[in-house]
């Protein structure tokens, strides 16, 4: 029998057997479907990438409202749509490295204030022009003007002056900063002609597919784009990427094959759908957490001591545990993990301690009446279960916490940023300058703990100008503390990403840089 | 004037004003929602310098009433403008997106209708006996099951488990007529068993009532079957109240399907509408809402005009 299976996975490898006649194969010898998937999906694995087929995604995260604008993305579908026509001009790794795309090399000067990237030669866009260095200026301008309402201008702030010159754009910046490539691998700056002026949401880049159909919450069809410049990428002939909100409904699409990769599985249903024998549960630790903010400048949580007290007063075990059931990793009140580069995992981990979090609030003064905070399941999935834990937990501690549970529905504006304590979450940055730039600046626009320490806003610029890894790693460290021992985040839980797919679908990546392989699945991704 | 004439007009009149009182309504339930367009489009990665200038280029800074007005004449010229959201022609998509909720109300309603009339005229029959009991009993409970667990219950057992049907109701143009049929083939059933207790006992009540007048037992009298009394001199008294609730159940097909839109993932009216609401896209919720509140009042007026034209009084004035 052992000749036999190994002359099967041999011909799987080969190409020469596919999964139905395999299965049927494999279930006369006696094998189990569940040992056979994964038998086959090991064989076809090693036989390298398959061209064709449609690889389908059911997203979470689309509407009819939906553009293919590159600058207004902001969810799931219109991110994963990005990726289909667009490239940017490096992409981050899976590990966290850059890796060249439009720009075939990048180089900084001593001082990592000016940037040069060189831009390949031979990429085209769907409309048969080559990509030239004006049309990546021309993108990043049309990110950064004055009249942009793009997610990326926050980041394109430090930028002094941009200039082409032949192949180079060049990027000059107001302060150094050794993690530009990193902030220029951001969704939103996808390479277009001319930048994208004259019709932004017209779909054309030089990615590996080009717009097949655009229903905006329906369904968004990509073929594959015969004149893409990396043969290594873009296996399948047909990318279809198919709108379902619900995520029931999603699971069942999953289920009963009608797409093969379902994103945003939750983790009370991620155990179970491990165990069917044709699905893979894919997670992977990423920087993204689950929070409960306070602002650091308004009463009572102006007070660090009783700051302290409801940090000490949060079971960060039973978190993960109960909320994201294992799928995920505990927080240390600050936004950083060991998913960063850079990241200095000595430092102590803040355990759940009723009689310090009581002995904090008695020093606080606080006059005793009830802490509300607000909360809605959009902040994140299983956000209410948290909030009522944490009541839970504080109240044995001696703190009245009170839930104010807010309509989903205007959350991120009547009531995040807006009100001083609320749960939320943050999709987390690539690096750690990146993230403290974007939410504990001083002067950042989504300051949402009202984080403003000038000491702080020293070390960040010191950090982002400094070369040397160790001397960097330091200033990290030091900033991370600061925001651990005197911030206004309440950090319990850094949640994995979880998809789950059929086991038809090979060349699957660990990416904790992003969602659903940081948006590359239809890339490195092949039907079996 | 002939007062049926007199009624249908000042019916259809009565529908106009509506129609403009329910735009109005539409239109202060958009303003009094929380957060505004710009700040929904840009979402928690909103920085004040791009709400200011989306909110700008979208003319937001213009007066309600003006912004109002402005719609409503284009709107009468058949123009519904473009989404704030992504620029797409709402006419258009609308178009697509009514004619396929159009599309599942049509084949929920051809099932429905029929059956439930068919199997109120059998309760009838059978009055107080076991077939009666058991319709009552099995719509009865189909009615009383929230209408997304009958949904998830049958993409488990006969999508997930038997493979008979897809779970996603996705059509599109390039699909035929059968593969269509099959793909809208749940969410039908789901609908099918939501309406159908509503028009049956409609149905039973109304025929029941009819036949304690003293001309049906005239009919019986005379010796016709039990079936005969009833098809023949109950049904046709008993017509103005069953249209009545199969033109309310019409539109709840049309109107009200948002649920089953989500379960199974089909691209109607429904999904379109909550998309944009929750983006605060005006032109669009008003838009839909106009179509909506169209579809009620029209409906609504068939009833009242079958009503009225079933109504051998008013047919047959002194």
């Amino acid at each position: 029998m052992k000749d036999q299976l190994d002359f099967m996975t041999q011909s799987v490898t080969s190409g020469k057997m596919t999964r139905r006649e395999f299965m049927g194969k494999t279930a006369a010898l006696g094998i189990s479907a569940a040992v056979a998937g994964s038998m086959f999906a090991r064989a076809a694995e090693a036989a390298g990438p398959v061209k064709g087929g449609t690889l389908k995604l059911g997203s979470i995260g689309g509407g009819s409202t939906d553009s293919l604008d590159p600058a207004v993305a902001a969810s799931q579908v219109p991110y994963h749509n990005l990726y289909q026509f667009g490239e940017t001009l490096v992409n981050v790794t899976p590990k966290g490295g850059i890796e060249n795309r439009v720009a075939e090399s990048v180089e900084a000067s001593a001082d990592a204030k000016t940037w040069t990237f060189k831009i390949r030669k031979g990429v085209e866009f769907h409309n048969g022009k080559s990509v030239t260095a004006e049309d990546v200026m021309r993108t990043m301008e049309r990110h950064s003007n004055d009249d942009s309402q793009s997610g990326a201008l926050g980041i394109m702030r430090g930028i002094e002056s941009m200039k082409t010159d032949g192949d180079n754009f060049i990027v000059e910046l107001t302060t150094p900063n050794a993690d530009l490539p990193y902030l220029m691998a951001d969704y939103h700056l996808m390479i277009q002609p001319d930048g994208g002026f004259d019709n932004p949401a017209a779909g054309i880049g030089s990615g590996a597919y080009m717009l097949e159909a655009d229903e905006p919450g329906v369904r968004h069809m990509w073929k594959k784009n015969p004149n893409y410049w990396d043969d290594t990428r873009g296996h399948v002939d047909e990318v279809e990427i198919v709108v379902i909100n619900d995520a029931t409904a999603r699971m069942a699409a999953l289920q009963s094959g009608q797409v093969h990769i379902a994103n945003r599985v939750e983790p009370k249903v991620a155990g179970l759908l491990d165990r069917a024998p044709n699905l893979t549960v894919r997670n992977a630790a990423g920087p993204g957490h689950y929070v409960f903010i306070m602002h650091c400048d308004t009463a009572p949580f102006d007070n660090n001591e009783l700051r302290l007290a409801l940090k000490y007063a949060i079971n960060r075990e039973e978190m993960v545990d109960k909320v994201l059931r294992g799928y995920g990793s505990v927080g240390n009140d600050m936004p950083v993990n060991a998913a960063y580069p850079l990241f200095d995992d000595s430092i102590p981990q803040r355990p759940f301690d009723p009689a310090k979090a009581a002995e904090h609030y008695k020093k606080s003064g606080h006059d005793g009446s009830p802490i509300t905070l607000r909360v809605s399941d959009v902040a994140f999935p299983g956000a209410l279960d948290a909030a009522q834990l944490f009541q839970q937990s504080a109240n044995a501690a001696g703190i009245p916490l009170e839930l104010k549970r807010e309509p989903g529905d205007g959350y991120w504006s009547e009531v995040w940023n807006a009100q001083p304590f609320c749960a939320s979450y943050w999709g987390g940055r690539p690096v750690q300058d990146q993230m403290y730039s974007t939410a504990y600046l001083s002067t950042a626009d989504w300051n949402d703990t009202r984080f403003k320490r000038e000491d702080f806003d020293k070390l960040l610029f010191a950090a982002r100008g400094e070369l040397d890894e160790a001397k960097r790693k330091a200033l990290y460290s030091q900033m991370g503390m600061m925001v651990r021992d005197e911030g206004g985040l309440i950090c319990p839980m850094f949640n994995d990403f979880i998809e789950a797919t059929s086991s038809k679908v090979q060349g699957w990546v660990v990416d904790s840089t992003g969602d659903t392989m940081a948006g590359k699945w239809s890339h490195k991704c092949w039907l079996a | 004037m002939h007062p049926v004439v007199k009624l249908v007009s000042q019916r259809l009149a009565l529908g106009l004003i509506l129609l403009i009182a329910a735009s109005v309504l539409i239109f202060v339930g958009t303003l009094i929602l929380p957060g505004d367009v710009a700040q929904s489009i840009l979402g928690q990665s909103a920085t004040p310098e791009a709400l200011a200038n989306l909110r700008e280029e979208l003319g937001l800074n213009e007066p309600a009433v003006l912004r109002y007005f402005d719609w409503l004449f284009g709107a009468l010229q058949g123009d519904l403008g473009t989404a704030l959201t992504n620029g797409q022609d709402i006419a258009t998509s609308i178009g697509r997106r009514l004619g396929n909720t159009l599309f599942l109300a049509f084949w929920a309603a051809v099932i429905s209708v029929p059956l439930a009339i068919f199997l109120g005229l059998l309760a009838v029959r059978y009055r107080d006996r076991w077939p009666d009991k058991l319709i009552s009993a099995v719509t009865l409970a189909s009615i009383s099951i929230p209408e997304f667990l009958i949904g998830y219950l049958l993409i488990y057992f006969v999508a997930v488990q038997l493979g008979w049907f897809s779970s996603v109701a996705m059509i599109n143009d390039s699909m035929s007529l059968l593969e269509k049929l099959n793909a809208i083939a749940l969410p039908v059933a789901v609908l099918t068993l939501v309406v159908l207790a509503h028009m049956m006992r409609m149905t039973r009540a109304a025929i029941l009532n009819v036949m304690q007048s003293a001309y049906i037992e005239t009919a019986e009298l005379k010796g016709l079957s039990t079936f005969k009394v009833i098809a023949r001199h109950a049904f046709p008294n008993a017509i103005a109240p069953i249209v009545n609730v199969v033109m309310l159940n019409l539109a709840y097909l049309v109107v009200g399907v948002v649920v089953i839109e989500v379960v199974f993932v089909y691209p109607g009216m429904g999904q379109y509408l909550v998309d944009h609401v929750s983006k605060r896209d005006v032109p669009v919720v008003q838009a839909c809402g106009l179509i909506f509140a169209a579809v009620y009042i029209v409906l609504n007026m068939i009833a009242d005009i079958v009503a009225i034209l079933s109504n051998p009084r008013l047919r047959h004035p002194k």
